[in-house]
C-alpha cells in the first residue's frame, strides 16, 4: 500500500489528546519553584532542567516520527525547521520561526511567540 | 483468515524487549525468542551491508514457505517485527500503528526504563485488540 506522507503540525495537535494549558504551566511552575528550594543554585537548577529535558527529548522523538511521518532530515537546516514548524506545533500547538544562522549553518535561533509558559511568569525589579 | 503468529520488538544494541505470541503455532520459550531477536538484529544488519543501493534501511520482508516475517525500523533504532502467515495483508500498517502504541502507552510511562523489557498493562491491552484480525481489516483502509 503506498506509504502515508508527512502530515502537519496542525492536523496531529487537533487529533491527539490534549491538556489545559494552564495545568501544563502551572506544573511546570511548581516543578521549577520545588527545584529552586531543593537546590538553591540557578547553575544547578538549570542543569536539572536541561537533564530533564533531554530525558523526555529521548522519548519524545519515537511519538513525533510516529506520529508526522516524516523521513530521515538531509542537513541541519532541514532539522531546524522540522522541529520548529512540525515539532513545537505538535507538542504546545505554538509557532516557532527559524532565524539567525551562523555562517558555517551550525547554529541558529528558535524564536517563539506566544509562549504559554511565560504568561506566568513575574520578574522582580530590584530597586 | 490470515493469522499473525507472533510479534517481536527489539531495541537498538539487539536485545529482545518484547515478544508475544497470538497462536499456537510457532510458540517459543524465552531463551530461544531472546536468541532468534538477536539474529535476527544481526541479519538485518548484515543486510544493509550487502545491498548493492546506497542508503537501504535493512529487510522490510521475508517470505518463507510457511510464514511471512515484516519488519519495520524507526529512525531512532528500535525494531518492530510480525511474524504471519504468508499473505495476511496490512502488515505495514499493522506494524506502524504498534509504533504508534509503543510511543503512547510505554515511551510515555515514567515508570517504563528506555531499552529495558516492556512491562507496560495498557500497551498489552491495546496491543490485543489491535491484532484482532477485524481491526487488522481496518488498518488497510
Amino acid at each position: 500500500m503506498a506509504p502515508v506522507g508527512p502530515r502537519s503540525g496542525d492536523a496531529i495537535f487537533s487529533s491527539i489528546d490534549r491538556v489545559n494549558a494552564e495545568l501544563f504551566t502551572l506544573t511546570y511552575g511548581a516543578i521549577v519553584r520545588q527545584l529552586l528550594t531543593d537546590l538553591e543554585e540557578v547553575e544547578e537548577v538549570n542543569k536539572q532542567l536541561d537533564q530533564m529535558g533531554y530525558n523526555i527529548g529521548i522519548r519524545l522523538i519515537d511519538e513525533f516520527l510516529a506520529k508526522s511521518g516524516v523521513s530521515r532530515c538531509v542537513d541541519f537546516k532541514e532539522t531546524a525547521e522540522m522541529i520548529a514548524k512540525v515539532g513545537f506545533k505538535m507538542f504546545l500547538g505554538v509557532t516557532a520561526s527559524v532565524s539567525s544562522w551562523d555562517a558555517d549553518g551550525t547554529c541558529c535561533s528558535i524564536i517563539l511567540e506566544d509562549f504559554p509558559i511565560l504568561a506566568k511568569v513575574f520578574t522582580t525589579a530590584m530597586s | 483468515m490470515a493469522a499473525i503468529y507472533s510479534l517481536y520488538i527489539i531495541n537498538k544494541s539487539g536485545g529482545l524487549i518484547f515478544y508475544k505470541d497470538c497462536g499456537t503455532k510457532g510458540r517459543m520459550d524465552t531463551n530461544d525468542s531472546l536468541r532468534v531477536a538477536s539474529l535476527w538484529h544481526s541479519m538485518h544488519a548484515i543486510s544493509q551491508q550487502l545491498s548493492p543501493v546506497n542508503g537501504c534501511t535493512g529487510i522490510e520482508l521475508l517470505e518463507a514457505d510457511t510464514f511471512d516475517l515484516h519488519c519495520f525500523q524507526s529512525l531512532p533504532g528500535t525494531k518492530f517485527f510480525v511474524v504471519c502467515e504468508p499473505g495476511t495483508p496490512h502488515m505495514e500498517s499493522l506494524l506502524r500503528y504498534i509504533y504508534e502504541l509503543y510511543t503512547d502507552y510505554v515511551l510515555k510511562n515514567p515508570f517504563y526504563e528506555i531499552e529495558m523489557p516492556i512491562r507496560c498493562e495498557l500497551f498489552d491491552i491495546n496491543l490485543t485488540q489491535a491484532v484482532q484480525s477485524d481491526r487488522v481489516a481496518l488498518l488497510g483502509r
